[in-house]
């Protein structure tokens, strides 16, 4: 586990862009409450590969953004998990057809929720809020 | 011309019926089935509890409704942007009703639906001198700013780049623990405060040179405020509903009239949950007023999500109508 500490919304943003590089798996689970910055690590995630407009998807619960020129995924898939209850309703807006999906990289906002039914291979990031109001500690 | 609508796409479930003759609306049946107190105890919706209560509720609205499928000429319904798993409740139901009385289908937007929210209510609307129009849609899952140059033209100019900005309502609500839906109990709260606004919560991106918004930095600001703070009583939090709402309709307002004058519109139209804050309304009249730009607003009733709106969608949208449109899909991520 590597720690790591991010002063702005920004040096989250690049932190997201960063990591994504490491991912050996392509389901991230984020966990963390709210203002912890999950959303603004996706969309660091995002930046990488080009992806510009990514937004909550707190409302739609799953957003699909597509990957281009990229080898290992064509999808970028962004869950959000704040409105659930169960794994359940996931299966039903078709999560399963993502996660077995090696092209496809599934980030999961609130993924402490539904960590039960998630593949063994998810790896989890845990966000934090820290003491000054732009600091996020961030657990890999 | 007479329109059945069927709106599905969150928590309500809703059918109306319109007649639309010489560019007057007569709203024959407006029915809204909402979940709003089965959601409040999990502070927000839930997708598959939504999807189970519109294949209950339908039913009973369908009858209460006691539409005479021979009198109308289409039927329209909502097909995106929403929840899937509730979208498609209402997009199964309108297929089914179009097959059986073999009526044309029309396919709606949410979205655009809202924009034509107003037309329920102001008939001065009905005019190409309304163009070119700035259309807003604020709600719990949008916040959009549309160029609308004529009937069906819409061009994004701005939108938020995170929260949407009833959102931002709804995760602040949960922070001050004034449950779920945040917009009414927030704008209630924040009427309540005689005071000052020493809170000087941030208003993101109210200087950035395009018409984009930002609320997630907001909620955060909020979030830390209210963290350090000790000894709350019920005037505090007032004063944070007072504040965040203050810094809500200042990047509204500031971002809708900047946009408005550089495209030089006619007309403001606002649509969506948000669009019925009377704060909104008041400080986006006043500044439009002075500037000669008409502002319009939906009747309170047609600012939530119904179907009314989407019939009159319809009406705009009459040369898609399509008869056996089987292939119809509803799409969770639809823009306009």
């Amino acid at each position: 586990m590597i720690k790591y500490t991010t002063n702005s919304l920004n040096e989250t943003l690049k932190l997201g862009e960063k990591l994504v590089k490491n991912f050996d798996t392509n389901i991230i689970g984020l966990i963390g409450e709210l203002g912890s910055g999950k959303t603004a690590f996706v969309k660091g995630v995002g930046q990488y590969f080009g992806i510009k407009n990514i937004t909550s998807p707190t409302f739609v619960v799953m957003k699909i953004y597509k990957i281009e020129n990229n080898k290992k995924y064509n999808n970028l898939v962004h869950i959000d998990c704040y409105r659930f209850e169960d794994y359940e309703s996931l299966i039903d807006i078709g999560i399963k057809n993502y996660l077995n999906d090696k092209k496809s990289l599934v980030l999961i906002e609130w993924a402490d929720k539904i960590k039960d039914s998630l593949p063994k291979e998810t790896k989890y990031i845990k966000l934090k809020l820290g003491k000054k109001e732009n600091e996020r500690i961030i657990n890999t | 011309m007479r329109i059945l609508g069927i709106e599905s796409s969150c928590d309500e479930s809703a059918i109306a019926l319109l007649e639309i003759k010489n560019n007057k609306v007569k709203i024959l049946k407006n029915i809204i089935s909402s979940q709003v107190n089965i959601h409040k105890k999990y502070g927000g919706i839930v997708p598959e509890i939504a999807a189970r209560h519109h294949v209950e509720n339908f039913f009973p609205i369908l009858k209460e409704a006691k539409i005479n499928f021979k009198k109308i000429d289409n039927i329209a319904v909502t097909y995106g942007p929403g929840l899937i798993t509730s979208l498609m409740i209402g997009v199964e139901l309108a297929k089914t009703l179009a097959y059986v009385y073999q009526k044309p289908l029309i396919p709606i937007n949410h979205i655009e639906a809202h924009i034509y929210s107003n037309w329920l209510s102001h008939p001065e609307l009905f005019n190409k001198k309304t163009f070119p129009a700035l259309a807003v849609v604020i709600s719990g899952g949008h916040t959009n700013i549309f160029l609308m140059k004529n009937y069906g033209q819409y061009q994004l100019i701005g939108q938020t780049v995170d929260d949407a900005v009833g959102e931002a309502y709804d995760k602040v609500a949960k922070i001050l623990n004034l449950g779920y839906p945040g917009g009414p109990i927030i704008s209630k709260r924040a009427n309540n405060y005689k005071g000052e606004d020493d809170l000087n919560f941030p208003r993101p991106m109210m200087y950035a040179k395009d018409f984009n918004m930002s609320f997630s930095g907001l909620k955060t600001a909020v979030l830390y405020k209210a963290r350090a703070e000790k000894n709350w009583n019920k005037k505090k939090i007032d004063k944070y509903c007072f504040a965040f709402q203050n810094a809500v309709v200042d990047v509204l307002t500031h971002k809708i009239i900047k946009a408005a004058q550089e495209y030089k519109v006619k007309n403001i139209l606002l649509g969506g949950g948000v669009s019925a804050n009377n704060e909104l309304r008041v400080a986006l009249k006043t500044k439009a007023d002075k500037l000669g730009i008409k502002t319009h607003f939906p009747k309170l009733k047609h600012t939530g999500d119904n179907a009314a709106m989407i019939a009159m969608a319809g009406y705009f949208n009459k040369k898609r109508a399509k008869k056996n449109n089987f292939s119809l899909m509803a799409d969770a991520n639809l823009e306009l």
